[in-house]
């Protein structure tokens, strides 16, 4: 007898409800006589909505981009060879998927799900040790922040265990505001106990008696499931523990990237402006309201329960000498399977980038990792090994796990001028080599991007950049001047192109490009015509380039491809 | 305090739940008003200047009152990378007007945000919280077309 689905899984964290997920589960839960459970994420982005059907001898089925069309319904109820979908064999075999395993596969508010694939087992385990001996696994287990700084996860409970008074604050950094990670969202959307087995298990260990989630506003699925989640715990008191009852606070940010630095958070978490201050005293001496204040970010929460589970020496079996465990990326950017990869630290970026993301060796120019704070590495370099000190070692960082492909055809100067831009409208204006700094920069960039720029700006780049790392306080002005340091480091020669030769090799910044509409390939459409917002595409299908505002939409429209953009000047 | 801003009193008055007051204030209002910036300030133990300091420090409160459709084009690097200055351009375009800016009708405000964590979609923008993605110059006059229809 051919086996019979038992019932449905539906992934409908943030990126399969934009893709539509949630009309399919409509659809297929009017449709389908066995259960529809939604699930959260399970890395493959590009394949949302993504639909797997769990058969009765234990086996799945797996469906990709499934549409709610009547037609792709019927297909999924009766199994058919449409949109199956399975895993790429080159990414199966790099990816070494321990912290998202539950992600995908227990439904996130389902408190019963969780516990049923082994939830909460660490935190059993936890209570049934001495508060410091669980300090001592995860001091063996070698964890280091997962937030980007890379500092050992044990001292940092160690410090806050030393503290011998009645109140102590744990908060969890869900403020993931570098543009390009999510997967601190993916962990809160999917396995929101996962994190918060992780919180609770630290506040066993280090004596905490109030624990904060710090998360962004712009997540409120994360937002939704967490507290959701709180509030199963509450009511099963697994926050009770033998001598204390312990507080769990879910706080909205309010969008400000430097709130990701630790004092800067906690001013945040205050009720004030998120500006950071000077340290020491550190936070797990004084931190919010004066009491000792541990944070921690949400993938490193993810990673305790685990650790407590299967015990730190067997965490510490996976990975480098240095870094230990799995790391989580975002990957995104030119390539073709964006999404999560969960792989063991050492792991290279060409496995990361090739294997896994499926990016076209022959069109990747280099890779940006950590975000505004991090640098870009360019391919030669891809057989580097992903842990926090050999990435620094580049001039970039680990940082939370954000990482962008950049393809040839992306101009490296306009990429620096980019993150700067974020960064000079982020930076909370305390220190001044920050605040003027960054903004000198970005407008030094502006300038080359826009044709203006000379060789002194070049020079007045790399005087600056040192600078501004070192007179800032925090990590955001510390890092600020990386994107350009690393793209001045590697790709000198694209903005000596810019400065000398009046030239945008990948034919990206305005200022030295033209439309040009090949005759050749012109069907009369006029699609172009209609569709130019300043009237530059004549009746004659010819552009006329001092009309023109480079907007792309006549390129964007034409259905034959017969607009391109050349370099300034070509006839 | 202001009779309409009652609603605050579901939060203990201590001053550090001045961004969560902010917060409910903006969900129930869409915006922060002066005389919510009062009336917060009151209620919180703030002056109205620290009010305001808060208020602009963070990126996520309006004070200006948003339309009956809010568009927020992400820029986050993946988008980035996928053209969203593009996307912005072509929303200006096609509505008539850019990021921080409400129309005349009050139907329509724009705004660039730094990264609405869908990067594999990119680029991407969500109206009233709904997402669209893989967006490009055809879908976004789809899309724009029928909520000017709405």
């Amino acid at each position: 007898m051919n086996p019979r689905i038992q019932f449905f899984r539906i992934g409908v964290a943030s990126c399969g409800v934009a893709a539509g997920a949630e009309e399919v589960r409509s659809r297929l839960e009017a449709a389908a006589s066995v259960p529809v459970i939604g699930v959260g994420c399970i890395g493959h982005c590009y394949a949302e909505p993504l639909v797997e059907a769990v058969l009765d001898d234990g086996s799945s089925v797996f469906y990709a981009n499934v549409k709610s069309d009547e037609k792709q319904i019927a297909n999924l109820l009766e199994l058919g060879d449409e949109h199956r979908f399975s895993i790429p064999e080159a990414r199966k075999s790099k990816e070494l998927i321990k912290v998202l395993a539950l992600a995908g596969k227990v439904d996130p508010v389902d408190f019963d799900d969780y516990v049923r694939h082994g939830g909460y087992e660490g935190l059993k385990n936890a209570l049934a040790m001495k508060p410091e001996e669980v300090v001592g696994e995860v001091k063996i287990s070698g964890l280091r922040g997962r937030g980007g700084g890379g500092f050992p996860t044990g001292n940092k409970w160690g410090f806050l265990a030393a503290k011998k008074v009645p109140e102590k604050v744990i908060v969890c950094n869900a403020d993931e505001g570098d543009p390009g990670a999510f997967m601190d969202r993916a962990l809160m959307e999917s396995v929101p106990h996962q994190v918060l087995e992780g919180m609770l298990i630290a506040a066993w260990a280090t004596g905490a008696t109030k624990l904060f989630i710090y998360c962004r506003a712009e997540y409120p699925m994360a937002i939704k499931h967490v507290s959701a989640a709180i509030e199963q715990i509450y009511a099963h008191k697994l926050n009770v523990f033998p001598d204390r009852t312990v507080e769990i606070i879910i706080k909205a940010g309010a969008g400000a990237f430097v709130c990701g630095e630790e004092t800067a958070l906690i001013a945040s978490l205050e009720g004030l402006r998120g500006q950071p201050r000077f340290r020491p005293p550190f936070p797990t001496d004084s931190g919010y309201k004066g009491l000792p204040t541990m944070i921690n970010n949400v993938e490193t929460f993810g990673n305790v329960p685990l650790i407590l589970r299967e015990g730190g020496a067997a965490f510490a079996s996976v990975g480098t000498e240095g870094s230990k465990g799995t790391k989580i990326f975002a990957l995104a950017g030119d390539l073709k399977y964006p999404g999560l990869a969960e792989v063991p630290m050492g792991t290279t970026l060409r496995e990361i980038v090739f294997d896994i993301g499926g990016a076209d060796p022959a069109k990747v120019k280099a890779v940006q990792t950590g975000g505004p704070s991090g640098g870009c590495i360019p391919a030669e370099l891809f057989d580097t090994p992903v842990d926090y000190d050999s990435l620094r070692t580049l001039g970039a960082i680990m940082g939370s796990g954000g990482m962008i492909v950049v393809g040839t055809d992306r101009c490296m100067v306009e990429t620096a001028r980019y993150f700067l831009d974020f960064t000079h409208r982020e930076s909370c204006g305390k220190c001044t080599f920050c605040r003027v700094g960054t903004t000198r920069m970005f407008e030094i960039l502006e300038r080359i991007t826009a044709g203006n720029g000379t060789e002194e700006d070049l020079a007045l780049l790399e005087e600056l950049g040192p600078k501004v790392k070192a007179g800032s306080l925090c990590g955001l002005g510390q890092t600020a001047p990386n994107p350009v340091l690393a793209t001045l480091r590697f790709y000198r020669k694209e903005y000596e192109e810019h400065v000398r030769e009046h030239r945008c090799r990948a034919l990206q910044c305005n200022a030295f490009v033209d439309l040009f509409l090949d005759q050749s390939k012109c069907v009369k459409c006029k699609l172009c015509i209609k569709t130019c917002p300043v009237g530059a595409v004549g009746q004659d299908f010819t552009i006329d380039n001092t009309k023109c505002t480079r907007c792309n939409s006549c390129a964007d429209v034409c259905p034959k491809k017969a607009i391109s953009r050349v370099a300034k000047g070509t006839k | 305090m202001e009779g309409s801003f009652d609603y605050l009193k579901t939060l203990p008055d201590e001053p550090g739940n001045l961004i969560r007051g902010l917060q409910l204030i903006q969900s129930r209002e869409g915006y922060v008003s002066d005389d919510a910036v009062r009336a917060a300030g009151a209620y919180f133990h703030r002056t109205p200047v620290e009010v305001e300091g808060v208020l602009t420090f963070y990126t996520q409160f309006k004070r200006v009152k948003p339309g009956r459709f809010k568009i927020a084009v992400c820029d986050g690097t993946a988008c980035h990378i996928k053209g969203s200055p593009l996307i912005q351009e072509w929303v200006r375009q096609a509505i008539g007007i850019g990021p921080g800016e409400t129309d005349a009708e009050g139907r329509f405000s724009v705004e660039s945000v730094a990264c609405l964590g869908c990067c594999s979609l990119a680029p991407v923008m969500s109206i009233n919280g709904r997402v669209y993605g893989k967006l490009d110059r055809r879908e976004l006059n789809r899309i724009l077309k029928e909520y000017k229809e709405k």
